[in-house]
């Protein structure tokens, strides 16, 4: 059976939720931690509602309405997130005020909405919709096992639509965090130098990139979700070599038959030294895209790159502020997605045009 | 895609028993765990009582064969895996392709609010690693990491549905071929960010809590740690499996962000998909594991959900949250354990507390141990937040 992406949506640092060609006129910076470009959510959600949602539940309606628009579905059989960090947010107002109050005193919004499942819970809400609701919240396999348990339950052919995505915010105290353990990189970089910076650490990103998905081809629709596959901290660059050839071949196919990877270089020289390592032994001759750069790094980043890939296959085309190494052939056929999340959580999607 | 799924074995650790075991002599004993807090540190101490595992972190670390210092949601997981694990007699876990689920709704919050007064007063303070495991993933990959499982390690948090859910995506994980073996339930600890959360929505209980009845005012909180081991047809045949996983489904209220709708749309939708998956008739459940809190909202909408599914023909239920607490994210997880062992003994749990029939429901919850019933079929029931419901059902072949 295939699986069809019918739709997609994507909030993040760049301008992808008001459509156009894709990532045309990319939004620069200079910064190590950016930020959503917010749409005007309420076009979706309810001003007063608004106003008591934090970012997290704001971007992840907001992208999951856009994916559902665009496969012109109004209520999915299945709605499934993935968020390695949650409504982080309201945990910090609600940790922050146990603390200051000793206590004492404390009212139960920052609490009620602090639950991971908050974003599926009040898509759900929204879109009045009654079936199957799902949260993973695993680091950097989030969405991929959203997108794991999508195909699972496509396959049993209960559901016609699924609606699934990962969702993950920046916060202030979780910037602080992350920032102490040294994940970021000291200096600012320019967003087009990020990936030939020559240090360690990253920028930091954030963002929500949904897809409804389907079992039948819609007219709209350009790509098949043709695999997903995740590789848990390997031992060494041969496993996850081993990994993708064995991917490949449970697809019916070879590094030959790829005709653009995308990758999820961060720039950090220590991090993206996999990725050469599987472009040299796998893929010397491909023409290479990248992501992080535009949307920064976060667990959940994953979906950014797919998202972008089944932008590509659609304009048949990569755009500028995407290409890394070479250039893609004329037909773009099978686009392999090759993402890790700090060197542990390794992930593979497959797309092919359809 | 026909491929059933089996129960090998199963582990808990609860605010009742460190072991199944133990677990089963306080049902039997109608000893509820509840009691003052004593581990958990909280200005509200001396207000609610709880159902703590009765064991300091130093002790619970001693048992999982863990550091001390890591979080106790970590520690509780370990040791209630490792036991299904060891009961399923599967041996050497190496020699088989394993996936680990785990669900949790605090992750190593117990830590992270120990650290932030510190960091609140200074960004430079509190030790970074008092937080490292602060992520709900992070939780599971310590055990994980514990147990040598890599083919497939996941995290679920759909609140207090979270061990349920890990049940169903682990059992798709063996169907499609992914691995052959799961541990999948859930685990939570008691901290001050949970306790104090459900203080502002005014659902505890000052009292121990007594689900199903017309005079219940609210939960107690529980923790602990629950995890079935999940196996293919093929390893099954191997093995004496306690029973089968033979139907689940998973449904939104679409209600509220906490409440549970009045007639309990998304209860009876995860009941009536469960049955439908494995194919039975609603006289066909023996027993029920309610997920009955205590709770004015909840029980009356799960009651009325299984009246409309059930009536007349009502299965023995009882919640045993009347002895757990409620213990959120491995509430499903522990329950499940409890529901294939209830299928494999023929177990009917008792409902502490039970006295006041509700006036909304023609039915009322078993009230003492019993043993050596022919169930056939046992429904568990798991509802949670953002109207995340899921039933399970497992059956004896």
């Amino acid at each position: 059976m295939n699986i069809y992406i019918n739709g997609t949506g994507c909030i993040s640092p760049q301008e992808t939720a008001q459509g156009g060609p894709l990532l045309a006129t990319p939004r620069e910076y200079e910064q190590v931690r950016l930020s959503t470009v917010d749409p005007d959510y309420k076009q979706w959600i309810d001003v007063k509602q608004i106003r008591r949602m934090s970012r997290v539940v704001k971007m992840g309606v907001g992208a999951a309405n856009l994916s559902l628009e665009a496969a012109g579905v109004t209520t999915p059989d299945a709605i499934i997130t993935g968020t390695a960090y949650g409504c982080l947010d309201d945990t910090g107002v609600f940790l922050t005020k146990m603390v200051n109050q000793q206590e004492e005193m404390l009212t139960p919004t920052a609490f009620i909405q602090s639950t991971h499942n908050t974003v599926a819970g009040q898509i759900a809400l929204l879109l009045s919709c009654n079936g199957y609701n799902n949260t993973f919240v695993h680091r950097g396999f989030s969405f991929e096992n959203a997108l794991q348990d999508a195909i699972m339950i496509l396959k049993e052919g209960s559901a016609k639509h699924i609606l699934a995505g990962g969702v993950d915010e920046i916060t202030n105290y979780s910037h602080a965090l992350l920032s102490r353990f040294g994940l970021y990189k000291k200096a600012p970089v320019k967003t087009m130098e990020v990936l030939n910076s020559p240090s360690t650490g990253t920028i930091a990103g954030e963002g929500a990139a949904f897809f409804t998905l389907g079992i039948t081809k819609d007219p709209g629709t350009v790509a098949e979700l043709t695999g997903v596959s995740t590789l848990y901290k390997p031992l060494w660059e041969g496993e996850v070599i081993g990994h993708i050839m064995k991917f490949l071949e449970e697809h019916y196919c070879t590094p030959a038959d790829i005709d653009l990877i995308v990758t999820g270089r961060n720039g950090d020289i220590d991090q993206d030294e996999i990725y050469e390592e599987v472009a040299a032994a796998l893929f010397p001759d491909h023409a290479e895209a990248c992501f992080k750069h535009l949307c920064g790094e976060y667990p959940t980043a994953a979906g950014f790159g797919v998202w972008m890939a089944n932008g590509i296959i659609a304009e048949q085309a990569v755009p500028e502020a995407a290409e890394f190494y070479g250039k893609a052939p004329k037909k773009i056929n099978k686009v392999l997605v090759y993402n890790h999340h700090q060197g542990t959580h390794h992930s593979l999607v497959l797309l092919t045009a359809c | 895609m026909s491929e059933k799924v089996w129960i090998a074995g199963g582990g808990v650790i609860s605010g009742i028993g460190l072991d199944l075991k133990a677990c089963l002599q306080s049902f039997r004993d109608m000893q509820p765990g509840m009691a003052a807090m004593q581990y958990l540190s909280s200005a509200h101490r001396g207000t609610f009582p709880v159902a703590e595992v009765k064991a300091d972190n130093a002790t619970l670390a001693d048992m999982a064969r863990m550091p001390e210092q890591i979080s106790r949601t970590a520690l509780l997981s370990m040791i209630a895996a490792r036991e299904a694990w060891q009961s399923s007699g599967l041996g050497d876990i190496s020699r088989y392709r394993v996936g680990f689920v785990s669900g949790n709704t605090v992750g190593g919050m117990d830590k992270t609010e120990d650290f932030f007064p510190e960091f609140l007063a200074n960004p430079r303070g509190g030790r970074l690693h008092q937080v490292v495991h602060h992520e709900c993933g992070s939780i599971t990959e310590l055990v994980a990491d514990m147990l040598g499982i890599r083919h497939h390690v996941s995290t679920i948090s759909t609140a207090c549905s979270s061990g349920a859910n890990a049940l169903m995506y682990g059992s798709r994980l063996i169907r499609n071929n992914m691995v052959d073996v799961v541990i999948a339930g859930g685990t939570d600890a008691l901290t001050r960010f949970t306790l104090n959360g459900f203080n502002t929505l005014m659902i505890l209980d000052q009292q121990p809590c007594r689900p199903f009845d017309d005079t219940r005012t609210g939960l107690n909180l529980g923790e602990g740690a629950g995890y079935v081991v999940l196996v293919s047809d093929s390893l099954a045949a191997q093995l004496q499996p306690w029973c089968r996983l033979s139907g689940f489904a998973n449904a939104n209220d679409a209600y509220h962000q906490t409440a549970s709708s009045p007639d309990g749309t998304g209860n009876y939708l995860a009941m009536k998909g469960a049955l439908d998956m494995s194919g039975l008739q609603p006289q066909q459940i023996g027993y029920i594991n309610l997920h009955g809190t205590g709770t004015q909202n909840n029980d009356v909408s799960e009651g009325i959900a299984i009246n409309r599914l059930f009536a007349p023909h009502f299965p023995a239920m009882s919640s045993t949250k009347s002895f757990t607490g409620h213990t959120l994210g491995a509430s499903g997880g522990i329950e499940a354990v409890f529901s294939a062992l209830a299928v494999k003994e023929g177990i009917i749990y008792p409902n502490a507390r039970f006295e006041h029939q509700m006036k909304e429901l023609p039915f009322a919850p078993a009230t003492s141990y019993s043993a050596g019933h022919d169930l056939q079929h046992v429904m568990s029931n798991s509802f949670g937040f953002g109207g995340n419901c899921s039933s399970l059902i497992f059956s004896r072949a």
